[in-house]
């Protein structure tokens, strides 16, 4: 039985009819179907996501969203969206699906951090004056270095480094598969990497053949779903990524329903056209730590040992622990992902209430890493909830070699957070598959927007930088002495590795 | 003081050494930082001597500071399990004397002290008994044990461990307490000074520069911004930053380079002095592969900030700037004489007449290195 649905609209439409002048403009780019034109523009509130794609566009600037204020009393327990959960829980008996990361109220620690700068007895250093370095190497290195001397003097160098992979900025793009995402923002997101200088990640839908060309600014991800895996694919990247898990949805697989599987993307992930592509909770062939090892292994067999292999896990509780199984089973890199990171899909009861925040999974790992001897060994990439280049140098400072920006890149392209990215309907073009939605960002724009994103972090991380009085990126990795904690409980300034802001050295 | 301050510094440095082996007594280190007098403020000033005891120089000779008896009596009981004392005196001082120099009649002036206060000084020649080093080698088992007392022993300090070398340090102005010490009465082939200016507490004995770990010594003027990570990454090695003080980690920086990783010393000062990348980018293959190597992997030891250090050793005497040279340094030689300083006119102070005065290029070590066979 179809119920008639009882769900009262979550967004209000106002159009100004006095200065409307009926273009229709908004009728076309509204993907949700929301606007409906007979001698004018009526809106179909509970159609509206607010994705504000038709605000953006309209010339007269004649459409406002509102929330849905007074639908219903009042009431701190049972909030609205409480109440519209089990409605909707009632209506169709199924689990609530929802885009992007984690929205809650939990605290945002890198809120609760700042950052130190000097003041004359160390000066502080203008970027535009002096070279500031931000060049980063992700890979294995080794404790020492050896050297020998030849019998006419000269020194060389006898320890051979494994793999490094450099970043011109200690950034990365997030994981986003083709198929979550179109190929337009692949496109842009791997056009962006290159011009600079640093990494996207094809996320486990394989890599399109048409940006086989990127290959040093790809990271090339294996999933529970191999989905797109081969050996040219393994190959044709700068570094590969065992996913392992995600810090939207710890513990959870994936599924991209069949509609959205086209020709394109069905060669790509090597899947029938139509068929839904399910990537399982775990992997099937990872059961155990030593199960990890082997195909940390075989990856690196089937890329001669010339890749780092990554491992990307989300951010729970015993992470510390999971991190140092990681690198001592041969990864090069991990990648730890807190619970704000965002997803195309995932059960709003995992995102909301699974996994622990970034900023203390990180400070566990580097600090167990480094008690037991192995920091050198891997690099620490962190992502999940990174939303500018202030949050980039708190987590550099609290010993990540790099971050992720995912959700911050995605708004670059033009997404709004509206957090509708499962339903394929994306006005901006991004989280679908639709060809006429696709077209909407053009990836010389897109990219473009990236670059320009990443080049102002850069400036931005030289800034602080030299205000902390150092010239790379180097000395404030790992360097928590430069951070200070206000409204933190002690356990928490313990765990972070932070004293409480009003502490001297 | 200790444990519970930081203490960031301004400070002058000089440093002395006839690469013939050539002893001197301390009067001519003394003249050098006295003329630097004003880069100090009375709170701190120190000097590291090297080939001072000729005669007992297959021994540990360990310089100590104790706050009082129980923390002496606390340390020797420490020492008893774990070394062979040779001899132990206490280091000759002459309380009240004060530098008969330019500033000469300040005191009296004033009606105080130039040095007061002072812990006891002791020092201590030492052997380790051969029981003690089946598993690890004398010098690994020496940094263990001044670990040990500086951190788990209250009120005692080890002020140097090295073998022929010894600090002389404490809370004054650096020519006083070189009068203090009567350095005029030893003789050493490579001398380094300090003047300190620590800009927020009052310093303590321990805390005056030279810092010293077996026979480094580090005179330090600067700031190390980079000190938390380059603390952070010193502590999985077993070094413990117990002085609160940045320039400590150069010492154990040292140690960990040259002696743990066998660096050869041009390349530990690469380390903590890297190169650009620019410059990297632009250097020949063979050069660049070592300098992009060892950004790579040591990049958490790199020191930043502004510093200017000379580091002593038994063989040697090493200067250095920061990369960007945001403290001054110059360099002179005249026969077998190198000299280094914060300002050219220390230099000239004591030596008029130079072959040679240059200020090193910003993170370019200078490398002073005893003749073959000397000492």
């Amino acid at each position: 039985m179809v119920m008639t649905s009882e769900l009262p609209p979550e967004f209000i439409v106002k159009i100004d009819y006095d200065r409307c002048r009926r273009c229709k403009r908004c009728v076309m780019n509204c993907s949700f179907g929301c606007m409906h034109f007979t001698d004018r523009v009526v809106p179909e509130h509970k159609l509206c996501v607010a994705c504000q794609r038709c605000v953006t566009y309209c010339p007269e600037h004649a459409i406002t969203i509102t929330k849905n204020e007074m639908a219903y009393k009042e009431n701190l327990n049972w909030s609205p969206e409480t109440r519209q959960n089990l409605l909707k829980q009632a209506e169709t008996g199924g689990i609530l699906l929802v885009g992007m990361g984690n929205p809650r109220d939990y605290p945002i620690l890198w809120d609760h951090l700042l950052i130190d700068a000097c003041q004359v007895t160390n000066p502080s250093i203008d970027p535009l004056r002096e070279p500031m370095e931000l060049r980063t190497f992700l890979g294995r290195k080794p404790d020492r270095l050896e050297f020998v001397e030849s019998e006419d003097g000269e020194i060389d160098i006898v320890t051979e480094i494994e793999p490094q992979v450099r970043l011109d900025v200690p950034v990365v793009f997030g994981a986003m598969s083709y198929g979550a995402v179109s190929l337009n923002v692949h496109r842009s997101l791997a056009m962006a990497a290159k011009r600079s200088g640093t990494l996207m990640n094809t996320g486990e839908g394989g890599l399109h053949r048409e940006l086989y060309p990127y290959s040093g600014n790809v990271i090339v991800q294996v999933a529970s779903g191999r989905f797109g895996v081969h050996s040219e694919y393994l190959n044709t990247s700068a570094m590969v990524e065992i996913k392992i898990g995600q810090g939207a949805k710890p513990g959870i697989g994936g599924h991209l329903p069949g509609e959205k599987v086209d020709e394109e993307i069905s060669k790509t992930r090597m899947i029938p056209v139509g068929s839904d592509a399910i990537s399982p909770a775990p992997h099937h062939d990872i059961y155990s730590i030593e199960d990890l090892s082997q195909l940390i292994y075989a990856i690196k067999e089937a890329t001669d040992y010339k890749k780092p292999v990554s491992v990307k896990i989300s951010a729970v509780h015993n992470v510390a622990a999971i991190a140092s199984g990681i690198v001592r089973a041969g990864a090069d890199v991990i990648t730890i992902d807190g619970f704000r990171g965002g997803t195309g899909a995932a059960p709003m009861v995992i995102r909301d209430n699974v996994g622990i925040p970034i900023e203390l999974a990180l400070a566990a790992v580097d600090e167990r890493l480094r008690n037991e001897g192995i920091r050198n060994n891997a690099s620490i990439i962190c992502a999940g909830g990174i939303r500018n280049s202030g949050d980039m140098a708190k987590a550099i400072a609290l010993g990540a070699d790099a971050v992720v920006t995912g959700t911050a890149a995605l708004v670059a392209m033009g997404c709004r957070i509206c957090q509708k990215c499962y339903t394929g309907n994306c006005a901006w073009g991004i989280a679908t598959q639709r060809p006429e939605l696709v077209r909407r960002l053009d990836p010389q724009v897109g990219s473009e927007r990236l670059s320009n994103l990443l080049a102002a972090w850069s400036l931005e991380l030289k800034e602080i930088l030299g205000s902390l009085g150092v010239n790379s990126i180097e000395s404030l990795r790992g360097s928590r002495e430069r951070l200070r904690g206000v409204g933190l409980d002690s356990m928490t300034l313990e765990l972070l590795g932070v004293k409480p802001a009003g502490v001297g050295q | 003081m200790r444990g519970n301050c930081y203490i960031p510094s301004g400070c002058s440095v000089s440093g002395i050494m006839s690469e013939s082996g050539r002893r001197q007594d301390g009067n001519a280190i003394i003249k050098s930082i006295a003329l630097m007098h004003d880069r100090a403020n009375g709170l701190g000033g120190g000097f590291a001597a090297y080939g001072i005891y000729p005669r007992r120089s297959d021994l540990y000779a360990f310089h100590m500071m104790f706050d009082d008896i129980v923390a002496k009596e606390r340390c020797e009981e420490h020492f008893k399990d774990r070394f062979d004392i040779v001899l132990d005196e206490e280091i000759p001082t002459r309380p009240g004397g004060a530098y008969e120099g330019m500033t000469a009649g300040r005191y009296d002036e004033e009606g105080v002290q130039p040095i007061t206060d002072p812990p006891i000084l002791w020092r201590y020649f030492m052997d380790i008994p051969e029981a003690k080093t089946k598993f690890v080698s004398d010098r690994e088992y020496v940094v263990e044990k001044v670990m040990e007392i500086n951190s788990t022993i209250d009120g005692a300090f080890v002020a140097s461990s090295g073998k022929n070398m010894g600090a002389f340090k404490g809370v004054g102005y650096p020519e006083d307490i070189g009068v203090f010490y009567k350095l005029g009465e030893y003789k050493a082939y490579t001398w380094t000074a300090h003047g300190r200016f620590p800009t927020n507490t009052p310093g303590w004995w321990g805390g005056a520069h030279p810092f010293c770990l077996l026979d480094w010594s580090i005179v330090h003027n600067g700031e190390i911004s980079s000190y938390g990570i380059n603390k952070r990454y010193l502590e999985p090695f077993g070094y413990r930053m117990e002085l609160r003080t940045d320039t400590e980690v150069v010492a154990y920086l040292f140690d960990l380079l040259v002696r743990r990783h066998n660096l050869p010393i041009e390349l530990a000062a690469k380390v903590l002095a890297s190169p650009f990348w620019v410059d990297i980018d632009r250097m020949p293959d063979r050069e660049r592969r070592i300098a992009t190597a060892i950004r790579q992997v040591y990049g958490s030891a790199l020191l930043n900030g502004p510093f200017s250090i000379i580091l002593g050793h038994s063989r040697g005497m090493v200067g250095f700037n920061d990369r960007i040279k945001l403290r001054p340094m110059t360099c002179a030689r005249k026969d077998d004489m190198l000299y280094m300083s914060s300002e050219e006119s220390a230099i000239r102070e004591i030596a008029p007449d130079l072959d040679e005065v240059w200020s090193p290029r910003a993170g370019t070590p200078v490398i002073g290195e005893l003749d073959e066979g000397v000492v």
